[in-house]
């Protein structure tokens, strides 16, 4: 028996800790830069690339230059190989649009005059010419961006309030025409690159994100740019349609939503195990109210998706719009899928979790501490209040914990209540006012989904998808070990208890 | 001698300074009958301990009298119990209100789970005492009385379940005593001690009758010989015997008081 149970033991943490190092191996190793390997084909052609495969008979290479050819990978049978070098000159650049591009500079153009020739002239001249650029947006584009923005609400308000336009109208135009013109300005300045098999193309600088010149650089140049590039992943904006750039809005997206649930979901089942525990007199009714409570956790979740479409969207959503957005009708403010409602719909779906675990709690403490405080003319509200609740706090959590596990690992209804591929906006802002819970929002899980499966370019994109995993498991973590640091907590405070 | 089972009434001490009166006090369990029209007057600022066989009814008997009886469901009490010569069975009395000036001291220790400090002041507050100087007071006061203080003075904000079996059975008389009670019941307080610590909490029963009117229910003959000034003798049911304790132990006029005290059954 000692040795099934330990085996059991050892199997369950052998799967967890292997699943766990699998997507963090696949999904850090994404971040490395690998060197840059230039082959010699049989039929005399070129390829520059990043060897991601090495196998007996073939190899894959992912060259990208998806502007000029179609795919990102290759296979090519080694037979086929006839030298391999490491050239110090191929440069690497990460690029807004079109992915990866693998080639060697040639020149810097700035409109028509040529501001540096040759590799090493281009070398030496793009990290400054790349800020210079990168000063040139925030200095010209972002402010007009900004302004843009706001008489566009202006606009919208006014629409609404149905006053003469046309003047708003005009200084919009205007604005707009502006900002085509920088923008169009700001693209003439290229980058001017050579493939392996001899091509030319330039790249606006504008759409450089990173050039990296991967066989000069030494370990910790490595590893700067290791971290350079986790630090994107972590905290930017995603491009390309999400294979690309970071997953800032799926990861404030999913801790929000996390936040909320709990918030909404600790009150409703501490009160519900309350009354289930404390107040109801032990019948047909409670028992069934109970059982109710615990088969709600046995319900397909997208079940509770289509409620929180049904209820909260249409429903609650509904009527919010008719008695007090009226005015944007036909456009839906609340009567639309949001992180509100969306968090609303995964406080039901883990309710159950809580109300078990606060009962569990409740009946821990024992009756002798109940009558000591009835028995010294307290009320049987102050008596739970003051005694019974603190004892069953630690009980409860425990309950909200598995809750928030639960809540950041839901994806399917999520998908019919808020919850988008890409979010125009943050629920938290600088606007007015501040928390916009009727937004849209972006969810680690979904993005899993999205990127691996949705995209069409999921050779590129699969490393990504395990670095989304690791992170969901590690938001996870980290909402699990704050929570897991209260209730140790507030167990030290009531040390010896027994609850 | 009398028979065993008709009580002696006929020489039932009386007070004149009874904190409280029992009157014909009768008590179901749904359809079971647990208290037979007992009647007892509890002498003021006196020890009085109520004796008997397992469930004989004294543990309810002293659970009616702050009316902690009342939290059980199919509980049917017929008679009356007179404290300050009002009913506290009446519709118009504040529960809460009696059960500050009757204290219970419950038989198996239960600090609440929080601080010493907190344990103390938790009746002051709850009667809505906030200001802090005077908890303080109360909270000092009360330890020193149940004889605590020097043990935990230093340890005032660590959880109360840290104190051994004794202290914290100390940590609830103080608890008990802070909200200034006039009568303190015990239910079998020392059931659950070592004898030092029973020691400990029958020389404390001493020092409170000065200010406090205490009813103990206990199963330790001994203790009841040693501590108490009157005693109840209690059997199915009814108060068989009651009178001074000197006289209950050593010349009891029941059979059945005799055949217990002596030990021939229990």
């Amino acid at each position: 028996m000692l040795w099934l149970a330990s085996g059991a033991l050892a199997t369950s943490l052998l799967l967890m800790t292997g699943l766990v190092a699998l997507v963090a191996w696949n999904g850090l190793g994404y971040f490395w830069q690998a060197p840059v390997v230039e082959l010699e084909l049989a039929d005399g052609s070129h390829v520059l690339g990043e060897v991601v495969d090495r196998g007996e008979r073939e190899l894959r290479i992912r060259f990208g230059n998806r502007d000029l050819g179609g795919a990102d990978f290759r296979w090519i049978p080694t037979a086929d190989v006839r030298a391999e070098t490491q050239p110090l000159d191929a440069l690497v650049l990460e690029r807004e649009e079109y992915g990866r591009f693998f080639g060697y500079p040639v020149a810097i153009r700035w409109g028509e005059t040529v501001t540096a020739d040759g590799s090493d002239a281009v070398f030496a001249a793009l990290p400054s010419q790349l800020a210079a650029k990168r000063a040139e947006r925030a200095a010209q584009l972002d402010p007009l961006q900004a302004e843009i923005r706001a008489q566009n609400r202006a606009l919208e308000r006014e629409a609404r309030e149905r006053r003469d336009t046309s003047k708003v109208r005009a200084r919009y135009e205007i604005s707009a025409a502006e900002l085509a013109e920088r923008e169009s300005r700001y693209l003439e300045d290229v980058l001017v690159m050579r493939t392996a098999d001899g091509r030319q193309q330039t790249i606006p600088l504008a759409h450089v994100v990173r050039a990296v010149r991967a066989n000069a650089l030494g370990v910790g140049g490595k590893l700067a740019l290791y971290g350079s590039r986790i630090g994107e992943f972590l905290f930017a904006e995603p491009r390309e349609s999400n294979t690309e750039g970071g997953i800032f809005p799926a990861i404030f997206g999913t801790v929000l939503l996390v936040l909320l649930t709990s918030v909404a979901v600790s009150p409703l089942g501490v009160l519900t195990a309350l009354y289930l525990r404390e107040y109801a007199r032990e019948g047909w009714l409670v028992r069934s109210v109970r059982i109710a409570v615990n088969s709600l956790a046995g319900v397909p979740s997208i079940v509770f998706g289509v409620f929180g479409l049904g209820f909260f969207v249409y429903g609650v959503g509904g009527t919010i719009d008719a008695l007090f957005f009226a005015d944007r009708l036909p456009t839906p403010t609340f009567g639309t899928g949001g992180l509100l409602w969306a968090s609303l719909t995964l406080a039901l779906l883990t309710l159950p979790v809580v109300v078990v675990a606060t009962e569990e709690g409740l009946a821990a403490v024992p009756r002798v501490v109940r009558e000591g405080s009835l028995a010294l003319g307290a009320t049987k509200i102050e008596t739970l209040w003051r005694v019974v609740l603190p004892a069953a706090l630690p009980g409860a959590l425990t309950g909200l914990i598995l809750a928030m596990a639960r809540a950041a690992g839901e994806v399917a209804p999520l998908m019919i209540v808020g919850m988008v591929k890409l979010a125009p906006s943050l629920p938290l802002d600088g606007d007015f006012p501040f928390f916009h819970l009727e937004r849209k929002f972006m969810h680690l899980g979904f993005h899993i989904y999205d990127v691996g499966f949705q995209s069409p370019n999921v050779e590129a994109v699969r490393p990504l998808v395990f670095a989304t995993a690791l992170l969901l498991i590690l938001v996870v973590l980290c909402t699990n070990l704050t929570a897991i640091l209260i209730r140790n907590h507030l167990r030290r405070k009531y040390a010896g208890s027994g609850v | 001698m009398q028979p065993a089972w008709s009580p002696d009434l006929s020489r039932l001490p009386e007070f004149e300074k009874a904190a409280l009166r029992v009157r014909g006090l009768s008590l179901w369990y749904g359809e079971t009958q647990a208290l037979h029209d007992v009647e007892l007057d509890v002498p003021e600022r006196k020890i009085t301990a109520l004796i008997g066989p397992s469930g004989c009814g004294k543990s309810t008997l002293l659970r009616c009298i702050n009316r902690m009886q009342d939290l059980i469901d199919g509980v049917r009490i017929s008679g009356e119990i007179l404290f300050h010569d009002k009913n506290v069975f009446a519709p118009d009395v504040d529960v809460f209100a009696l059960r500050r000036r009757i204290g219970m001291v419950f038989q198996k220790s239960n600090p609440f789970p929080k601080t010493i400090y907190e344990n103390v002041a938790y009746g002051s507050r709850i009667h809505g005492l906030r200001k802090r100087a005077q908890l303080d007071e109360i909270v000092e006061k009360s330890l020193v009385r149940a004889g605590l203080f020097d043990e935990v003075k230093d340890r005032l904000q660590e959880s109360a379940l840290g104190l051994s079996g004794g202290q914290q059975q100390r940590l609830c008389i103080a608890r008990a005593i802070a909200v200034e009670p006039e009568v303190i019941l015990l239910d079998e307080p020392c059931s659950a001690l070592d004898p030092i610590a029973t020691q400990k909490v029958e020389e404390l029963m001493q020092e409170l009758k000065e200010r406090y009117t205490i009813v103990v229910v206990t199963h330790n003959m001994q203790q009841a010989a040693r501590a108490s000034d009157y005693t109840a003798f209690m059997y199915l049911g009814r108060v068989v015997e009651f009178g001074e304790t000197g006289e209950i132990f050593v010349k009891p006029r029941v059979r059945a008081t005799e055949d217990y005290i002596r030990g021939r059954f229990g």
